[in-house]
Parts: C-alpha cells; sequence; structure tokens
C-alpha cells in the first residue's frame, strides 16, 4: 500500500504532488491520457489573476489571492517563464465607473494589494494602441502572465526528481474503500493507498461522486481563443480585461509568456467533457468582442484558434478539503479560473493537509530545484557555442519559427515524465507552435520521437490515442529505407 | 570571423542561381549556407516534372533541375556548407550560423543574398472551426512524407485551397493509391497554374470545387470527416444549406505560402505589406545596403525558371556592389499596385535605370481581355494586352529605360490593369 495517490496531472495534481514530495511520503499520481498537463491546463488563459474578480469569502477569492503572493518564488524555483505585466480592467463608456470602484473595493476586501483606477490620460500612456473607445480602467499591478503547461511540466518533473511515481494512460475506473485506505482501478493497474487526492479537473465529480454522498457537478464551459503571430507581441502590455457589461463578460486581449497575443475566451456550457472543438459562432464572438479593446485585429496573422474547458462547479466554487463522508479522500474539485494562479496555495494547503493526517516528516534531501530544458533561442552567442561544443544537437534547428534546436527536442523526451508525443514536445518545447504551426518541423519530431521511444514512425501520434499520423509505407519496409 | 564577399543564405534554386551568377561575374569568395543536409531547397521533393521549359527547353523534374545548377556550382568548386542554420543577420552584415561541424560562427560579408524561400499558411491562421486532430496537413509536408520518406498519410484525401502544391499532390496522392475526393477552393478562381488544374485535377475526375470551403472538422483524434460548403462569391460567407459531408481521413492545405523573412527583419530590411517579402530596387537590393533578395523569399513565384532568372541577377548585381560597380544612393520612383495589380516587384526603380529590367505582379481577380499598363507619373508609356489574367499566374513586364524619358518630371510609376468595356 502506497501513502498518497493523487488522480489528474493537471496544473493542481502536480502542484500537490511537489508539494506532498516534501514528505517521506510513497505517492503515485494518475493521469488519465497520454501525457500530464492535458486538459484545462493545457488550454487556458494563462493569467495571474490578481483576485478582484471573485466574491469575497469565498475560497476562490483566498487562494487566488494567495496564489498570486506565491507565484514569484515558485516560477523562480522550478524556471517557469512568467511576468508581472499588469492586468487592466477596461471600461468603455463613463456608465462603467461605479462597475470598476465596485471592483476595486471588491478586490480591497479579498486583499489585493495595489489597485488602482485610471482614466483616459494614464491609460493611453500605458496602452497607445487600445481601442478609441475605452475611457478608463482598473489597474491591477499584481496581475500579471504565466506559461500554464511549463508552471505544470516543472511541477511534475520536480515531484518525479523527489520521489513521485507517474503514470499515464492509467484512467481511474473505480474507488473503494478499504481497509486502512483506498482501493483505486485504473487502466494501469490496481493501487492501493492510505490516502486519495482527487484534482481530476473536469472529472473531478464523477471521482468524488465515486466515494462520496456528498455530490457535486461539473458543468464543462468551453472558452474559444485565437493566437496572434509574435510579430505583434508588443501591441500591448498589459493583460486587457474588458468591464462585464449586460452585453457579457468581454473578451481577453493579452501577452503570453512567449510572446505571441492571446485574444479570448468565450464561455458557453456544453454537455461533452471531450468536446474542445472550435466553432464558427464562437470565435467570431471573439473576434466581435475583442475587436473594443483591439481594434484592427490583424487576422491574416493568427496562428492558430483553440478551446479550452473550464470545470465550472455547480457550487460555483472550488472544493477543496476532505471529504466530509469519506476519510482520507481529499478534493480539489470544480478548479476552474483562477485555478492556475491558486494553483500553488491550492498544492501546500492540500499537501499539508494530507501530510498532517498521515503525520508525515519532512524529507531533508528535498530538492525545490528544477531547471527547465535550456532554450537555445534565449541563449547568448558564449552560450550557444558553449551548448553545440558539450552538445552538437544543439546546432540543429528543427523548428524554424521558434528556433528549438533536436538537442531540446531530445531532452524533452527523457526528462522526468517526458515526451511521448507531438503535442508532448510542442508542449515541453515549442516546436511547432510558431507561425508555421510544425508544416516543416513535424518529419523530424516525428522521426526523433520514433527513435528515441524505439517505435516505428507509423506509431508516433499527435496526442495519444488514435490520433496517428501516417496511414503506411509506399513500399516494403526495407525498400523504403532507399526510397 | 570570416570574410566573404557574396554571402548566400539558403542553397535551394534561388541560392543556386545567385551562386553560379555571381562566379561567372567573377567573384571568388562565395558561401552558400544551407541549413538542410543537402542543397536542392523544396525541389528535392518536387518529383514531378515541368520543371525547366524556359531555362533549359525541356521538361526536368524538381531534383533533376536542381542537379544542373548543384553540379555548376560543384564544377566551378563553390564553397558550401549544408547543415548549417543562419542564426542572425545584422544590418552592418554580420552573420551568425551555427552548424553540427563547426559550431557556432560569425562571417563578416561585403554583400548577402537573401534566399530562404517559403512556408506554407497552416490550418491555424484560417480558423477553420472542428477538431484540431491527426490527419490534417500542409500539402508540402505530405510531399515530403510522400516522396521522401516513403510513408503516405492516408487514402481518402479532401484538399483545401487550390494553389500548384495541392493540386501536384492531388495527383500524387492519386497515383499512390488514395481518392482524392474534391479539391475546395474559397474563391471563384484557381490559385494555381492552369496546366496543374487540366494534369492534375481533370485528367483524373477530382472536383475542383470553387467558391466552397471547409466549415467543420470532424474526428476527436484523428481526422474523419470534413463538411464542405459552398460560400458567397462576393462575401465569401458559407451559405447555409449547402453543406455536405466528406468522408476523409487525410486533409491536404494549399492555402497560400509565406516568404521566411525572419533573418531579412532581423537585418532590419523593410518589408513590403503587399507581398510579405523585401523591397527591392531593380538590382534586387534591399533597403539595407549590400543585402540582396531574390526567389520566394522575395514574393512567390508560379515557375522555378523564373526564381533562377531572378536569382542570377541578384547574383550578378551583389558582386558589382561588392566591387564598387552598383550605383549608390540613387533617386528613385516608387512603384504604385494600380487597379487590378498586386506585389508589384520591384518597389523602387532608378531615376538613371540603364538597361530594361522586368516587372513581376500577381493579378487581383480574373480579368479576360484586358490590358496591363504602365505609367510614369500620369503618362501611360506601355501597354501589353491579355487575354486572360488570374491570380494564379504572375505577369511579367518589361520596363525599358526610355520610358522614363517619357516623363522625366514623374514622381511614381503604375502598373495597373485596363479592363475593355
Amino acid at each position: 500500500m502506497i501513502d498518497v495517490l493523487i488522480i489528474g496531472g493537471g496544473v493542481v495534481g502536480c502542484g500537490v504532488a511537489r508539494e506532498l514530495s516534501r514528505y517521506n511520503l510513497n505517492i503515485a499520481l494518475l493521469e488519465k491520457t497520454d501525457d500530464i498537463s492535458n486538459g484545462q491546463s493545457k488550454a487556458n488563459t494563462a493569467i495571474i489573476h490578481g483576485g478582484y474578480d471573485a466574491h469575497p469569502g469565498t475560497l476562490k477569492a483566498k487562494f487566488n489571492v494567495l496564489g498570486n503572493q506565491m507565484m514569484d518564488e515558485v516560477c523562480e524555483e522550478l524556471d517557469v517563464p512568467h511576468k508581472r505585466n499588469t492586468s487592466l480592467v477596461v471600461s468603455f463608456d463613463a456608465e462603467g465607473h461605479d462597475k470598476l470602484v465596485e471592483l476595486k473595493k471588491q478586490g480591497e476586501v479579498n486583499g489585493v494589494p495595489k489597485l488602482s483606477i485610471i482614466g483616459q490620460d494614464e491609460l493611453r500612456k500605458r496602452e497607445p494602441n487600445i481601442g478609441s473607445t475605452a475611457y478608463e480602467a482598473l489597474l491591477v499591478e499584481t496581475g500579471g502572465i504565466v506559461c500554464p503547461y511549463e508552471l505544470t511540466q516543472a511541477f511534475a518533473e520536480n515531484a518525479a526528481m523527489n520521489g513521485v511515481n507517474f503514470y499515464r494512460e492509467a484512467e481511474v475506473i473505480a474507488v473503494e474503500k478499504q481497509e486502512g485506505g483506498w482501493k483505486v482501478t485504473s487502466t494501469a493497474g490496481t493501487f492501493t493507498a492510505k490516502a486519495v487526492v482527487n484534482c481530476a479537473g473536469l472529472y473531478s465529480d464523477e471521482i468524488n461522486n465515486m466515494v462520496s454522498e456528498d455530490k457535486f457537478t461539473i458543468v464543462p464551459r468551453r472558452g474559444e481563443y485565437y493566437i496572434v503571430d509574435k510579430k505583434f507581441g508588443d501591441t500591448f502590455h498589459a493583460s486587457i480585461f474588458q468591464l462585464p457589461t449586460k452585453m457579457g463578460k468581454g473578451i481577453l486581449v493579452t501577452p503570453t509568456v512567449d510572446r505571441t497575443v492571446l485574444i479570448g475566451p468565450t464561455a458557453e456550457d456544453i454537455d461533452d467533457k471531450m468536446d474542445t472543438q472550435t466553432t464558427a459562432e464562437g470565435l467570431a464572438k471573439v473576434l466581435k468582442y475583442a475587436s473594443l479593446t483591439w481594434e484592427h485585429i490583424p487576422m491574416r496573422n493568427f496562428i492558430t484558434t483553440f478551446s479550452g474547458l473550464r470545470a465550472h462547479c455547480n457550487r460555483d466554487d472550488f472544493i477543496l478539503g476532505e471529504a466530509p463522508d469519506a476519510p482520507m479522500f481529499f478534493n480539489a474539485g470544480g478548479v476552474e479560473s483562477p485555478g492556475l494562479t491558486s494553483s500553488p496555495a491550492i498544492a501546500k494547503y492540500l499537501a499539508e493537509m494530507v501530510a498532517d493526517k498521515l503525520n508525515a516528516t519532512k524529507k531533508e534531501d528535498f530538492n525545490p530545484i528544477r531547471k527547465g530544458i535550456p532554450k537555445f533561442r534565449e541563449m547568448t552567442d558564449e552560450q550557444r557555442a558553449k551548448a553545440i561544443s558539450i552538445n552538437p544537437d544543439y546546432a540543429k534547428i528543427v523548428c524554424r519559427c521558434e528556433t528549438v534546436t533536436e538537442a531540446e527536442i531530445r531532452e524533452a523526451i527523457h526528462r522526468p515524465v517526458g515526451a511521448r508525443t507531438v503535442d508532448g514536445i510542442k508542449r515541453r518545447t515549442r516546436a511547432g507552435m510558431g507561425r508555421c504551426q510544425a508544416g516543416f518541423c513535424t518529419p523530424k519530431t516525428l522521426e526523433i520521437l520514433s527513435e528515441e521511444l524505439h517505435i516505428s514512425p507509423l506509431e508516433v501520434t499527435k496526442f495519444g490515442g488514435n490520433s496517428k499520423y501516417l496511414e503506411g509505407y509506399l513500399f516494403e519496409k526495407g525498400d523504403s529505407e532507399n526510397a | 570571423m570570416r570574410n566573404i564577399d557574396v554571402l548566400i543564405i539558403g542553397g535551394g534554386p534561388a541560392g543556386l542561381a545567385a551562386a553560379i551568377s555571381a562566379y561567372e561575374a567573377g567573384c571568388r569568395n562565395i558561401l552558400i549556407l544551407e541549413r538542410e543536409e543537402n542543397l536542392g531547397g523544396i525541389l528535392k521533393q518536387c518529383i514531378h516534372n515541368g520543371f525547366g521549359l524556359h531555362t533549359f527547353k525541356e521538361e526536368l523534374t524538381g531534383p533533376e533541375y536542381a542537379q544542373r545548377y548543384i553540379d555548376k556550382v560543384l564544377e566551378y568548386g563553390i564553397p558550401t556548407q549544408c547543415d548549417t542554420m543562419v542564426i542572425d543577420v545584422t544590418p552592418d552584415k554580420i552573420v551568425t550560423a551555427v552548424s553540427r561541424g563547426a559550431g557556432l560562427e560569425h562571417f563578416q560579408a561585403k554583400s548577402i543574398i537573401l534566399a530562404m524561400g517559403c512556408r506554407e499558411r497552416p490550418r491555424g491562421s484560417l480558423g477553420t472551426p472542428g477538431w484540431r486532430c491527426a490527419g490534417i496537413y500542409t500539402a508540402g509536408t505530405a510531399q515530403k512524407f510522400v516522396n521522401l520518406k516513403g510513408i503516405m498519410p492516408g487514402k481518402r484525401v479532401v484538399i483545401l485551397g487550390s494553389g500548384d502544391i495541392g493540386l501536384i499532390m492531388a495527383r500524387r496522392m492519386t497515383f499512390m493509391g488514395a481518392k482524392v475526393l474534391a479539391c475546395v477552393e474559397l474563391m471563384s478562381f484557381s490559385a494555381g497554374l492552369k496546366r496543374n488544374i487540366v494534369q492534375c485535377l481533370d485528367d483524373y475526375d477530382i472536383p475542383l470545387l470553387l467558391n466552397h470551403t471547409v466549415v467543420d472538422i470532424a474526428g476527436r483524434e484523428h481526422l474523419e470527416g470534413v463538411t464542405v460548403a459552398e460560400v458567397d462569391s462576393k462575401t465569401l460567407k458559407p451559405i447555409p444549406g449547402t453543406e455536405q459531408y466528406y468522408e476523409c481521413d487525410t486533409l491536404l492545405l494549399s492555402v497560400g505560402l509565406i516568404p521566411e523573412n525572419e533573418l531579412t527583419t532581423m537585418a532590419g530590411v523593410k518589408i513590403s505589406p503587399a507581398t510579405n517579402g523585401a523591397e527591392v530596387d531593380e538590382s534586387l537590393q534591399t533597403s539595407v545596403e549590400g543585402i540582396f533578395s531574390c526567389g520566394n523569399v522575395l514574393h512567390v513565384h508560379d515557375l522555378v525558371d523564373f526564381v533562377s532568372e531572378e536569382s542570377a541577377k541578384a547574383g550578378e548585381n551583389a558582386y558589382k556592389y561588392v566591387q564598387g560597380k552598383l550605383p549608390e544612393n540613387e533617386e528613385t520612383l516608387e512603384v504604385i499596385n494600380g487597379f487590378g495589380v498586386s506585389g508589384a516587384v520591384p518597389q523602387h526603380i532608378s531615376k538613371k535605370l540603364g538597361e530594361p529590367i522586368t516587372i513581376m505582379f500577381r493579378p487581383r481577380g480574373v480579368y479576360k481581355d484586358a490590358r496591363v499598363c504602365i505609367d510614369v507619373g500620369d503618362a501611360q508609356v506601355a501597354a501589353k494586352k491579355s487575354r486572360i489574367l488570374t491570380p494564379g499566374e504572375m505577369v511579367t513586364l518589361k520596363f525599358d529605360p526610355e520610358y522614363l524619358q517619357k516623363n522625366t518630371n514623374a514622381d511614381k510609376i503604375t502598373v495597373r490593369v485596363e479592363v475593355q468595356q
């Protein structure tokens, strides 16, 4: 029997794994899909929220503010790209003033520091490219941006370094009470554990409802987005929210840590927890509202569109802690926005609670430091020359758009909880995330994956399952080598 | 730091032709830097024929066409460095490159020829709704898999866009046993060459659906089908009720090419919004003195023969520049895209033009029985009749120095299409 079993390899699950790995505990994490950071954590707004938005007294408000405070230290320890670029909530008419004041007060009640309302002049000084009808704004100085999948990846790698075992393609089928703990049946085998932590995101209701009568429901809330080429990365400095009006919640325009611009999301409640399609209506809506903030969106410079699902809970708040009728079963349920920002705080809170109940002691040799894959594109020429002299694969640029080398791709595969798919490589290195969207590098990435994983190129997938790229050889295998 | 007289970035058809002409003009300090393992660029994977009709008066395949130039480069002993990626170019013409063999190197060039080619527009840039599954490729990526790796992406294919690579791949996939269901084109005309429509679609009974587009992509993990709808020919918006579902496992995109101008931008060269390539004068020199641009990185061509021709000029002029024989700081006239004209190259022509040059452009639409006119200032100086103009076929015009004499006070040159009433 192991000590703790974590269900779900998103930013919360991996964060909990990392925090728990500070203790002398035997820990495993089960992830349903082929990779960690594969649900909400890969497709969201990538914002470090200030914490003004949630209602005072809610867990969302509390953990948002706490997580915001922890983010710099966590990102520095784990070498995760992040930036305090500030957030602005912009009102597009004079009538918005009272609402901005209200929002500011709410933020102050929640404990958000350094909030102020700025007028036209200051707003335009900060954001010269903002739409002509922008009237005034709430300035959130603690607002920022972070790479969500790199944060998840970093949590996971650091947890693995400190002894956590990760199982992927391990979908939980049943959780049953048994003597001294829980029996968890998964597609990767059966586990017994003294404690279970449910971080299953969109599926956190299903896992909880297997063991507890205190049931809740997750409704997938879809958000659609556009990404604009990094050529436009300097258009805006802050993450620019629109003040919600009776017309809708508004659309965000924000730079990302990778210098692209993200526009979105919509909010549409749907039935299917796997339905990450984009829709003509949704995408049109994004552009319609975003054009208030960004009047001349460069339509020829989109590099991609995507949609993500938020795990919206019918209780409209995070559900954190031990289930009332299931001792040693802990929930991180209904974690949607501001879940990314909150994740370090949620992880710490739950890990301390679990460790306390298990009377666990702290490890002396816990190593909080994780270094990211050294990025060729960010090196100086001296560093590049040195990197190449140590590993010549640093001289081979595979992804031309984002300048990602073969060395980085190979390392992404060999890292703890490493990449197994083309999308896994993409999230860990940015290969294929640039303006040609993997047109040039797919054949090479595929080849490297096939080599490193010792599988046929025909078996390489985009994101697991049946997402294979290639159908078959044109010739008998022996001939194709010469073809 | 190595000193190079004419440094060429890219060993595809443009770079090869530029190198050869620089050599033939007398330059003996040339270097070609190529990022891939072999010279030849995209021609390596273009195993169909139809190359070289203008240049060699015979029909060659892509690799054969490239080989003629590679052989010349070898014969002349022009140094080439493959597997070498240029990562920076400065306005002072310092070039930084990395390679497995030599690590990180700096070169000080007297002149640089940018010949990096172009890349394909991806699905993401279109905003096509639906699933983001496996089975969607740009036509060129599929071409690389099929022609160079000997691997088929799928068996039932729909092609979105009717650019030349898409048309060529319709035929290739058919040859290799796939069923190509349709080639779907948003516009009311194809972006490809007429001969490719005939030889790659018509000959194999592959329907070309003009004014249609893909409005939905089905398949959670792997592509299962696409929904195609007719679009309004004016607004280009899908017409409800016209949707048709095609079951397929492969969607190939041939929706346009983007010149690869990252290095151009680093070098501080001015980019033309019309071509997405550098702005050049009649010698193919960019806004940065001593930096030249040619081939598909300058503007997307239809035929490699024209790439070679243009690039040879760039090579020759780059060496003239090195020798100090290229006129400096001359006053130029801007070339304006008039009615029906897009992306005219060169964008600037010297007032003291000495020799005839070629102006190339793409028609904005389909024009029948039209005339292409050149105005110097307000004076029309040349007109050429054309039975049909389409965006898929680039137009080349001769521009004679004596045109400038017809209106010496002019401040611009306009190229425009005149539609006969």
